[in-house]
């Protein structure tokens, strides 16, 4: 599915990277916590959080996630958008709450990584 | 690459700098991709050195992370000025914390940094004297 897709399926508004819209995302993570998306390192470009800190943006960077959704309307801090600039990672945000986008994107076909479909 | 051609830099940490901090492990994988490695031994480095220098950055006064680089290996030397880890057994055990608030609001500080960096690594050593620090030294093998 595209990040356009996801998008228009989240009500999502894009702060940056409306150029990467055409990106295909297959799996997610979704996180407040840094330690485990970094744990959980798998193949998924895209990940939804609450938290807007600019440590998210080097958490996905270094992760090698290329597009962040930021729920519950969350807007990230002027220097968080900055940094995603610079590192070239989409930035959206949705007013679906955590729970409610993750159902929404599992039940039109974006998978979870689990800790099995990681090569150890 | 040859052994004399080994490539070894280092890098600054400062102790609740939660602004800058994850630059050097940025750099590191930056400097990782020019020289050619294998994309998931850098994607396991990176992951490594981000967790040591974010518990350098929360746990720590000051300290430098340095990356060897030579044909067999990737070695990061962490090491820091601080108030050292009490007990290491009970530190490497997943979701023990001694986290403040200010760090988990940074989302870490679950007690997983340091069995995330054993995870990821082919070796890991970790020293600690309380009052003065905490040394680590993390290796890949690269063939």
């Amino acid at each position: 599915m595209t990040l356009d897709k996801i998008k228009e399926l989240l009500n999502c508004r894009v702060l940056y990277g409306s150029h990467k819209l055409q990106l295909d995302v297959k799996s997610a993570k979704a996180s407040d916590l840094m330690s485990d998306v970094l744990r959980f390192s798998g193949p998924a470009k895209l990940l939804l959080t609450g938290l807007t800190n600019i440590q998210v943006i080097r958490t996905c960077d270094i992760a090698g996630i290329c597009a962040i959704i930021f729920v519950r309307d969350k807007i990230p801090t002027a220097e968080t958008i900055e940094l995603s600039k610079k590192c070239d990672i989409a930035v959206l945000v949705s007013n679906f709450s955590m729970f409610e986008s993750c159902g929404i994107l599992y039940s039109n076909g974006i998978k979870g990584v689990t800790i099995q479909s990681i090569k150890q | 690459m040859h052994k004399k051609t080994a490539f070894e830099q280092i890098f600054q940490i400062k102790g609740g700098d939660f602004i800058n901090a994850g630059e050097p492990s940025i750099k590191i994988r930056n400097i990782l991709k020019d020289i050619g490695i294998d994309a998931d031994i850098i994607r396991r480095v990176a992951i490594t050195a981000y967790e040591a220098e974010m518990n350098v950055v929360m746990y720590g006064q000051r300290g430098t992370m340095k990356l060897l680089v030579t044909p067999e290996k990737i070695v990061l030397h962490i090491q820091d000025k601080g108030q050292g880890i009490e007990d290491i057994e009970l530190a490497m055990k997943p979701g023990f914390t001694t986290a403040t608030e200010e760090m988990r609001e940074m989302g870490f500080g679950a007690g997983m940094g340091l069995p995330n960096i054993k995870k990821n690594a082919d070796r890991f050593n970790i020293r600690s004297t309380i009052g003065q620090g905490t040394k680590l030294r993390i290796t890949f093998k690269v063939k």
